[in-house]
């Protein structure tokens, strides 16, 4: 088997390991041969068209996908071994959504409380006092008790980001958490994003908010029809990508910039 | 020589008219709360990876909304007992009821839970619930608000067709007003009050359900 990614060789055990994924959707194939690997602490960005496989690639980590063909570790956890750990591995990976997927008939302090509570078995007063942290870090506090509905897409999105926090999670995915969003909300979420990346979060984001891979990712990946066509640093892919594919498709980001 | 009118039999039969009215609402009520029970039960399993579950909730679906009301009831009540199940008029009415208005809840409430949106549930799953917990604690509650009004609309249709458990002597207005027309042939004003009876009890369920509603469904939506 070929080593998963180029980067500096870590002796600690990489947070999220996927070897050799392959994922059909019935006879069409949405992943070919997906090696990558993460370690602590670093930050991803994702990007390619429409199509390429990029949200498949992260919902396969949490298991929202099944994949047919090779391996997935988180933190040590593999869950080919143990159907069982797929609970384990989605406490510790938390996940925003383009479309935010707030609980619509829960206030903001609920939807934040509602997983630590139910999952981890946190008592009521921690699982407030943690959401109300979070919720504060995000900026939002004062709207606690609001509905989803009652808030901005951006707001909205901060949410997500906070109650995905309250499980205090190892890794944190990001399915284009701004591109639902009005362009004057979108700074807003990025902040906070680029916040998280300085605490030191574990990220993988598909964006193609190119400052802010610019400004957060440790490496860039390309896709193109199911497979990494390209890993790099941010400055070397955005100056020279190497792929044809990539040049093709930063050229049409940029255009539309 | 027409038909004279006389209420004073009505008068002097209401206490028995309002408490059949208390009969017919507690059957309807204790079916509700059955029909419901098997509504979200139902869907659950109708969403179940067994094959055979899934095959039976259709089936029993199936069964109950193409055979007549009165048929089944007389099925719980006249063949169950020769299987060795001898069950008293009232309890075989709430079951006929429960498993009618079931049948119908799961398709109503079936249709709400496809209403919500997928990224609900992936939502739910992501944050490390369970397939069970996502259903209970996040789609449940909007997929009954999207139905709401056709669900307590086949609330108030279960609470009329209780009226036909008088065929196997449950206590309830219509069978009270038959024994009271029976003694006393006057049955333009039995019925026609009966009449009233059951607008005044289907009003007093809607407006309890509107405020069901106001309590537990009024959280803003966009
Ligand atoms: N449930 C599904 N059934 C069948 N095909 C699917 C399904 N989900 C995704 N696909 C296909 O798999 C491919 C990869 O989809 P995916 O959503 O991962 O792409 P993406 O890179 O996230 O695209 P986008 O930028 O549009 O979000 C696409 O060709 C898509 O049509
Ligand atoms: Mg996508």
């Amino acid at each position: 088997m070929t080593p998963p990614s180029s980067h500096p060789a870590h002796t600690e055990q990489p947070l999220i390991l996927m070897e050799a994924v392959e994922k059909w959707y019935g006879s069409f194939q949405a992943l070919k041969s997906v090696n990558l690997s993460v370690s602590k602490g670093e930050k991803i960005v994702l990007c390619g068209p429409s199509g390429s496989g990029k949200s498949t690639l992260i919902r396969c980590i949490n298991h929202l996908e099944v994949y047919q063909k090779g391996r997935i570790v988180v933190d040590g956890i593999s869950v080919a071994d143990n159907p069982k750990a797929i609970d384990i591995v989605r406490q510790e990976v938390g996940m925003v959504f383009q479309g935010f997927n707030l609980f619509p008939h829960m206030t903001v302090l609920q939807n934040c409380m509602l997983a630590p509570i139910r999952v981890r078995g946190t008592g009521k007063a921690e699982a407030e006092a943690t959401a109300r942290q979070y919720l504060d870090r995000v900026h939002i506090g004062n709207q606690a008790d609001k509905f989803p509905a009652q808030l901005s897409g951006g707001q909205q999105q901060r949410v997500a980001i906070a109650r995905a926090l309250c499980m205090q999670p190892k890794v944190m995915l990001f399915d284009e958490p701004t591109s639902a969003l009005d362009p004057e909300m979108v700074k807003e979420v990025l902040d906070t994003m680029i916040g998280l990346a300085q605490d030191g979060m574990t990220m993988i984001c598909v964006t193609h908010e190119m400052g802010f891979a610019r400004q957060v990712a440790d490496r860039v990946i390309f896709m193109a029809e199911g497979e990494i066509l390209e890993e790099a640093a941010p400055d070397t892919f955005f100056r020279s990508p190497s792929h044809p594919r990539a040049k093709q498709f930063l050229g049409e980001i940029l255009a539309h910039h | 020589m027409g038909y004279e009118l006389d209420f004073s039999v009505v008068w002097e039969h209401l206490p028995e008219l309002l408490w059949g009215c208390l009969g017919t609402l507690g059957l309807a009520l204790s079916g509700m709360t059955l029909a419901m029970i098997i509504g979200v039960l139902g869907v659950f399993a109708r969403g179940s990876n067994m094959a055979w579950l899934r095959r039976l909730v259709i089936a029993f679906i199936e069964v109950i909304r193409n055979t007549p009301f009165l048929v089944q009831i007389f099925f719980l009540y006249f063949a169950l007992p020769s299987m060795g199940l001898k069950l008293n008029p009232t309890v075989t009415a709430i079951i006929a009821l429960g498993l009618n208005g079931g049948a119908y809840a799961i398709e109503i409430i079936r249709g709400g839970v496809q209403s919500i949106h997928k990224g609900q549930v992936e939502a739910g799953l992501a944050l490390g619930l369970h397939k069970t917990q996502v259903f209970r604690l996040i789609v449940l509650k909007p997929a009954i608000r999207a139905i709401y009004p056709s669900l307590t609309g086949q609330f108030i249709m279960l609470t009329l067709t209780s009226s036909i458990c008088t065929s196997v002597a449950a206590y309830e207005l219509t069978s009270v007003a038959q024994r009271i027309e029976s003694d006393t042939f006057r049955s333009f004003e039995v019925y026609f009050t009966v009449t009233l009876m059951y607008l005044a009890i289907s009003w007093m369920l809607m407006t309890a359900f509107a405020a069901i509603s106001r309590q537990y469904f009024s959280y803003p939506t966009r």
